[in-house]
This record gives C-alpha cells, sequence and structure tokens, in this order.
C-alpha cells in the first residue's frame, strides 16, 4: 500500500443508494432500493400510496437511518455527517408545521437566521407569491399558500440539492405552473431535484429520470420514454356491422386483439404502433370498412403506472381474450 | 409568481468551488439567538403562556412578601425569609420552567414545527435550547425581581455563598428543562400538560423542603426525599444564601455542598440519557 492520501474519484452522481433497506418493526417499507442522480438532474420518484417514497426519501435526506444498505448525498452519509450536507440540501417535507402565531415574514427571517447561505427573504417571498401576505400569521394561510411557504423555506437556503415531497399536492392549477417554473429556474442554475409526486404529468413534465416503486421496490425506471416503452400502445375501434372478429387480420407487432361480443369494441395492445395501424388501415380501406370511434396511442406515463398499481408488472394479462394474435 | 432572480447573489452561491469548500458547522449561537427570536414572539402572543409565566409568581411574591412583612416574627427570621425566597426559586422553577416548557415544546412538536426544524442545519440541541430560551430568561428575571423584592421587604442576609448560589439555580433551570423535554415524551397534546406535569409538580412541590422543612419530617422520610430532582437545588440556595442550618460561613458550605452536587449532576445526566432515549421529534401516528 504504496498510495498515499489519493482523493477519490469524486463521482458526478449527486445522490446514491445502494441496496437501501427500511424496517419499522417487522414491516419492511423499503426493500433494497437502489438509484442515482446525476448533478443538475430532476429524478421523480413515483409510486402508489404505501409503496415506500417517503420512506425511501426520508432517508436520502438524513432524517432517519437505513436498515441496511448504503446512501450518499454529495458524496456524504446524509445522517451521520448531517451537519456537512445539510447546509447544501433544501428539503420540502410532505407534512411539515409552521408556528401558526408568526407571521409569514417572522417564519421566513427565522428560517434565514438557521440557514448558512440565505437569498434574500423578500426575493423568495416574492418568486413564490406570498410578498401580499408577509404580516399575516401563518394560521390565516389557505392550504395552498402554507405549501408555497413550504417550497419557500426549502428555497431559502440556496441549496445545491432540492428534496421535493409532493410539492404541487393542494395547490390550483395556476399556483402548480409556477411552481414548476420555480423547480425549472432551481435546475437551470445547476441544482439537482429529488421529487416525489402522486401528479403523473408532474413527473412527465419535469423529470430528466424517474422510478416507480410499488411494494418497497422500484419497478420501472429510467427516462419517461423508457419507462413507457415497456408498456404497449393500443389501437381502439368499433367492429363494423356484420364483420365478425374472426374476420379481423393479423397485425405485425399486436400483442394481443380483444373482443367484446356483446358491443363489438375491439381493443389492440401492440409494440409497434405504426405497422399494426397500417396493416389494420391496409385491411379496412380496401374493403370499404369504416372504422367508428377510431383510436390509436401511445402508452403514457398513466398506463405504465396504472399496470404497476395493479401488479401487472409483466406485459401478460390473463384478462385479455386472444382471438388473434 | 416570478422565478428567483438569477442576478449576482445567485452565481456568487451557485460556484463550483462552494462543493469544496463545505461549510462544517459547529453549534452556532446565531442560529440559537435567531431561532429563540421567534420563540420570544410565540411566548408574547400566547396569553396561557403569559398568564402562567408572569402573572402567577408575580402573586405568588406579591402574597409572599405581604404575609411577611405583617408578620414580625417572620421577618425577624432570616431562615423564614430564606425559605420564602427558595420557595419562590421553586415556584418559578416548576411553573415557568418546567410546565410552561413542557406545553412548549409540546405544541411544537405537535403542529409539526420540530419535524420541519430537524429538515434544516439547526442541531437538535440547538432546538431545544432555542425553545426553551423564553422560559429560562423569564425564569431568572423572576428570581432577580425576587431577590430584589425580598431584600427591600424581607430584609434578606447577604449571601454567605455566592457560588454555591448560582450552581443550585443554574443547575436546577437546566435540569427542569430537561425533564420537561423528557416530560413530552408521555404527554399527547398539549391540554394534557395539565395532568401529565402532575407527578413532578406535586413531588417536587411538597417534598423538596422549599415549603415544607425537610427536618420537621420523619428522618427516614427525610433522607428520601433529598433525592427528587427539587431538593438539592433547594439545599444549595439555602446552604448559599444562610450556610444552611447550622449557618456555616463561604469555604465551610462547600463541605455540605458535595452531596446535594453530586444528587443535582446525577439528575442532569439521568436527564440526559431520558432525554436521548424518549423525546419526540413527531407526533406518534396513531
Amino acid at each position: 500500500m504504496t498510495q498515499v492520501a489519493v482523493p477519490a474519484p469524486r463521482s458526478s452522481n449527486v445522490i446514491e443508494l445502494h441496496d437501501v433497506t427500511r424496517r419499522y418493526g417487522s414491516f419492511e417499507a423499503v426493500r433494497g432500493v437502489s438509484f442515482t442522480v446525476a448533478k443538475g438532474e430532476l429524478f421523480a420518484l413515483l409510486g402508489t400510496n404505501g409503496a415506500g417514497k417517503t420512506s425511501t426519501v426520508e432517508v436520502v435526506e438524513g432524517l432517519s437511518r437505513p436498515s441496511s444498505g448504503q446512501v450518499r448525498v454529495l458524496g456524504h452519509d446524509p445522517f451521520t455527517e448531517r451537519a456537512v450536507v445539510r447546509p447544501r440540501i433544501g428539503i420540502m417535507l410532505q407534512e411539515a408545521g409552521f408556528a401558526g402565531d408568526l407571521t409569514v415574514a417572522e417564519t421566513m427571517r427565522m428560517w434565514a437566521g438557521t440557514t448558512s447561505r440565505p437569498r434574500p427573504v423578500a426575493d423568495v417571498m416574492a418568486a413564490v407569491a406570498l410578498e401580499h401576505k408577509a404580516s399575516v400569521q401563518v394560521k390565516q394561510l389557505s392550504g395552498g399558500e402554507r405549501r408555497r411557504l413550504d417550497l419557500a423555506l426549502a428555497l431559502l437556503g440556496s441549496p445545491e440539492v432540492l428534496f421535493l415531497d409532493e410539492p404541487t399536492t393542494g395547490l390550483d392549477p395556476e399556483s402548480r405552473r409556477n411552481t414548476w417554473r420555480l423547480i425549472r429556474g432551481m435546475l437551470a442554475e445547476g441544482a439537482t431535484v429529488l421529487l416525489t409526486t402522486h401528479y403523473l404529468e408532474e413527473a412527465e413534465e419535469l423529470a430528466d429520470r424517474l422510478a416507480i416503486m410499488h411494494a418497497g421496490r422500484v419497478v420501472a425506471s429510467g427516462t419517461v420514454a423508457e419507462v413507457v416503452a415497456a408498456h404497449p400502445a393500443r389501437i381502439t375501434f368499433q367492429l363494423p356491422a356484420g364483420v365478425a372478429p374472426e374476420a379481423l387480420p393479423a397485425l405485425p407487432g399486436a400483442l394481443s386483439v380483444h373482443c367484446d361480443r356483446t358491443n363489438g369494441a375491439v381493443e389492440i395492445r401492440t409494440n409497434a404502433l405504426q405497422e399494426s395501424l397500417a396493416a389494420l388501415l391496409g385491411w379496412a380501406n380496401p374493403a370499404g370498412l369504416v372504422l367508428p370511434r377510431l383510436q390509436a396511442r401511445s402508452a403514457s406515463l398513466e398506463e405504465a403506472f396504472l399496470s404497476v398499481a395493479d401488479g401487472d408488472v409483466s406485459l401478460a394479462d390473463p384478462r385479455i381474450e386472444k382471438v388473434s394474435a | 409568481m416570478s422565478t428567483l432572480s438569477s442576478s449576482t447573489n445567485r452565481s456568487s452561491i451557485n460556484q463550483p468551488s462552494s462543493i469544496n469548500r463545505t461549510p462544517v458547522n459547529r453549534l452556532s449561537l446565531r442560529r440559537v439567538s435567531r431561532l429563540s427570536r421567534a420563540e420570544f414572539t410565540l411566548f408574547w402572543r400566547n396569553k396561557t403562556a403569559l398568564v402562567n409565566a408572569l402573572v402567577l409568581p408575580a402573586v405568588m411574591v406579591g402574597a409572599y412578601a405581604f404575609y411577611a412583612r405583617d408578620n414580625e416574627m417572620l421577618t425577624g427570621n432570616t431562615s423564614i425569609s430564606v425559605y420564602i425566597l427558595t420557595g419562590t426559586v421553586v415556584f418559578v422553577l416548576l411553573l415557568v420552567v418546567y410546565y410552561n416548557l413542557v406545553t412548549a415544546y409540546v405544541a411544537r412538536r405537535e403542529e409539526l414545527m420540530l419535524k420541519r426544524l430537524r429538515t434544516g442545519e439547526a442541531r437538535d440541541g440547538e432546538i431545544l435550547a432555542a425553545g426553551a430560551m423564553p422560559a429560562v430568561v423569564v425564569a431568572l428575571a423572576q428570581v432577580a425581581v425576587a431577590v430584589g423584592l425580598g431584600a427591600w421587604l424581607l430584609g434578606l442576609p447577604v449571601p454567605v455563598n455566592v457560588v454555591l448560589l448560582l450552581v443550585g439555580l443554574v443547575g436546577g433551570i437546566v435540569l427542569f428543562v430537561l425533564l420537561a423535554a423528557v416530560s413530552t415524551a408521555f404527554t399527547r397534546n398539549v391540554e394534557f400538560a395539565q395532568i401529565s406535569t402532575l407527578p413532578v409538580l406535586m413531588v417536587c412541590a411538597f417534598g423538596s423542603g422549599a415549603l415544607l422543612p425537610l427536618s420537621a419530617l420523619p428522618d427516614a422520610v427525610a433522607q428520601v426525599l433529598r433525592f427528587i430532582p427539587l431538593a438539592p437545588v433547594v439545599e444549595l440556595l439555602q446552604l448559599g444564601w444562610v450556610g444552611g442550618p447550622d449557618g456555616v460561613g463561604f469555604v465551610e458550605a462547600f463541605v455540605p455542598a458535595r452531596k446535594p452536587v453530586a444528587i443535582l449532576v446525577g439528575w442532569i445526566v439521568l436527564g440526559w440519557m431520558a432525554l436521548r432515549r424518549w423525546f419526540r421529534w413527531e407526533p406518534r401516528r396513531s
């Protein structure tokens, strides 16, 4: 061992989780979660209620110690090296309170007094559109205003890493857009964001990469396109009068064709939407058949999410009656 | 809403070099003072806390003073006047520090304020110290007023040993801040504090020798009561003021002080361990 004091190569990953578990008594809320978030990236953690998102995020924030596994934030253990990590991160919990008797400005000044590098309080108050509420006691704020104050406190310390646990829950659509704009502004300045959300369009809108958790595990991860790509596109239409389901052609790329014989609704799932659709139309057009209510659409994040939520992680779905493939 | 300005303050903040120059934050007086400023604001806006902390002790001191002034027998007896003063300190420690802080800590916990503060840079000890600050400052001010009134109305003697007096007072404050924090572990909400604080309040009020001299009790009982949390505080105050029952001088007072100091330190250590073991920063999830 002749090496002396060679600094470890600095990873570009700001957040690293390796095989993290978290147990409460005999219940294992997080069962071996691993992911990394690179500098400047927004990583979204999705999942059903009780999937283990908040339990996972609390470990990354350094609020709890993992039962096993490794967590690194900015190269440090967020729990044991809390004093090193905290000045560089901002945390917006899903549920944290305020002293109701303090005003908005007093609350922000108090928080600024605890941070190493506070931004000017007035700037942050304006950024979340609370400047007109500066001298209002927190107990008189609406739910959405409290959520914006929450965000303001998380932003106040000029964080390099921002943890946002359901930041737009309870916000009206306009406030949600504004929050998105603030988050994008932070990203543009080089911040790294770990976001959990119930709103799939929020993840689609903001996330560079995402992971879907179910029952304490990551069951899908990647960019939105990658996660969605694992799920088939759909073609739906009404079977034209007088055409039997068996008359439908074989479609390239189609995984299943389902026909409801009571109302004639056809649903085709396919991995090759364009080819399947071309073949379908190539069959219908020459025959002069009109396909009522024809729709063709790629899988959305919502479909990917719902199939995970249903526990339908594989693509084999026994409910689909395969009349041809 | 607008985006945060990306002007000068921002660019200076996010320079890559800040990643290497990590500010390691040690215990910070600035954070404690900024947090306590908010705690003082909350204290002034909380009418119940104000009455408990300011009006009740004032009424007590006044009642004691008039009672003593109208009884020449009492004012003529220095040890009685010292009993009255130590009784006032006991009252302040129990009501202003202990009871008041149990409700304040529980209120902060139940409104999820403690949970929020723990997401920031402030350390656990700083958060609890800042929370205790209004109670400690008010308690010290009241003791100062009580001593002044006592000297004026009761003709308090000059203390024999100020060191022991201060050890007793400061140690008592530290201990009752710790006991208040520990008591939050079995206090579900602010209302329940009226019940959960009774054991400590009752045992300390009647067993500490402040209102009722321990020497007036059977020996075996008195020996046991010397070990309750408030007893060493009272003993040190009386030793420091008049040299205890035997009226010893400055140097001699240190000898009998060893035992109460040891008991007081023992309680503070126990309180600290209990705090680390049982204190909860969030409401219990039912």
